[in-house]
């Protein structure tokens, strides 16, 4: 999942930095993840993964990294099943 | 500026020491303080003798430890004297909970709030820079660290009050590679730093801020920068503060318009007993917006305590997008006030002197939409409502 995750990122330019550089821990909004791109990948993620993020996944740590990304969408696409 | 406290100010309430500077010192001196476009050095100089630079700090920091809600209703008793200097005592208390909050850890920043409360410290602020304009989250100047020395230079466009502040609290990048929104806070104190006026403050209202800009050359110790990075400042407590300590700024200036709306229609009724002032009915409805204009101050500060007691509140979505509201309303809100309290007042209020001018509040008010564009903000929240749902609840 974390590589469909790094995909996205990467087709919808949420990041001003290169995806090969970017570490699944790594904080994305110190790499520059402006509060529009953010809002932009919430959109994209759920999308891809026909999930919808409830009101209390909605905050700057839930799309802190990849890997708390992975970890939300994870419990979502779970929860759902 | 040093000056003996008043020993009073130990043992009186907050509100009754600020409605004595309010009414003795800020009054007096807010017409001119407007016409000549200065710092209300007169009226700060009060504040300091009674004590109220630094009474949000903590009690065992030295302050008084008050409580939001008491901030605001002291920086809207201010308003309602001078416009400019609840501003600027709004925006000192702005950059005071950013210390009071973010200076957990640095023994440095403890150090500085005790120092702050001691000596009653006027902080100003430096988050705009040429270039980049009110967008606060991005910097292109970055603070170098060398050894235990900080060095950093920033130009601003804004630095309200900048000559008469104790310290100013800059953002920059956290070094010359970081990212542009990979920002820190420093702690420039007087004395460290040199400003180079590059843009004067003429304006139509909020004369006596003297939001100057500045070339800002700062160099001191290196411990003066935040531990905790700006992103988590911004978001856990200044962008909140600031929409709800400036609605409570406007919400002062605005309650001054109606107090002398209702004193004017007062004095018509008792000139002609028997019949009802054309204004009262005016009155009546400048009242609802009034009290609408203070449902808004009172529910973003329970909303932001409410999220501080849940730290999980304090950085959804929803929560942003409330706050970004409540200050587009206020802004809108204090204007809309300030007319409606003209139509009452007539020709009386328009005056720019005599007992019922309200032509300072109105212009100072004005300004209100563009500090941080009301459009800048919408734009914000509609991008957070593409995602976040609207808050239909009732608690």
């Amino acid at each position: 999942m974390a590589t469909q995750i790094r995909e996205l990122i990467g087709n919808h330019k949420i990041l001003p930095v290169s995806m090969e550089r970017v570490r699944d821990e790594d904080d994305l909004y110190e790499l520059g993840m402006t509060s529009f791109a953010s809002v932009q990948l919430m959109l994209a993620l759920e999308e891809a993964f026909d999930i919808e993020f409830p009101e209390r996944m909605l905050n700057r740590k839930t799309f802190a990294s990849i890997s708390a990304i992975d970890r939300s969408v994870s419990e979502l696409v779970s929860g759902r099943a | 500026m040093n000056v003996a406290v008043n020993p009073a100010a130990l043992t009186t309430p907050a509100l009754e020491r600020m409605a004595r500077v309010a009414d003795e010192v800020a009054a007096r001196y807010a017409a001119d303080v407007d016409a000549t476009g200065r710092f209300p050095e007169e009226t700060f100089a009060a504040l300091k003798r009674e004590r109220l630079l630094g009474c949000w700090i903590p009690k065992e920091y030295g302050g008084e430890g008050l409580s939001l809600t008491e901030i605001c209703g002291l920086v809207a008793r201010l308003g309602q004297a001078c416009g400019s200097s609840a501003m600027i005592y709004g925006m000192h208390q702005i950059k005071m909970s950013s210390l009071i909050q973010h200076s957990v850890g640095s023994p440095w920043h403890l150090d500085y709030m005790r120092e702050a409360a001691r000596d009653q410290l006027l902080l100003g602020s430096a988050t705009t820079e040429g270039g980049i304009g009110g967008d606060l989250r991005n910097s292109i100047c970055a603070v170098e660290v060398v050894g235990d020395r900080y060095r950093l230079t920033k130009q601003a466009t804004c630095i309200s009050y900048g000559r008469a502040a104790d310290a100013i609290l800059a953002t920059c990048r956290r070094n010359p590679d970081a990212a542009s929104s990979d920002q820190v806070m420093v702690v420039c104190r007087k004395g460290d730093y040199t400003l180079r006026e590059t843009v004067d403050w003429d304006t139509m209202g909020m004369r006596g801020t003297r939001s100057e800009g500045f070339e800002l050359v700062s160099e001191g110790d290196a411990r003066q920068v935040f531990v905790q990075p700006f992103s988590e400042i911004a978001a856990q407590s200044m962008l909140a503060m600031a929409h709800i300590i400036w609605t409570a700024t406007w919400y002062g200036i605005a309650a001054d318009t109606v107090v002398k709306a209702q004193a004017f229609v007062k004095a018509e009724a008792k000139k002609k007993p028997g019949t009802v002032p054309p204004g009262a009915l005016r009155l009546a409805e400048v009242s609802a917006s009034l009290q609408q204009m203070k449902s808004l101050l009172v529910a973003g500060i329970a909303r932001y305590e409410e999220a501080l007691a849940d730290e999980s509140l304090m950085n959804t979505l929803s929560f942003i997008a409330e706050l970004n509201t409540i200050k587009v309303s206020a802004s809108q809100l204090g204007i809309a006030i300030a007319q409606q309290s003209l139509m009452i007042l007539g020709l009386a209020g328009y005056r720019n002197a005599g007992p019922w001018t309200i032509a300072r509040n109105y212009r100072d008010l004005l300004s209100a939409a563009i500090m941080i564009n009301n459009d800048r903000i919408l734009g914000n929240t509609s991008n957070l409502l593409l995602i976040s749902k609207i808050d239909v609840s009732v608690a």
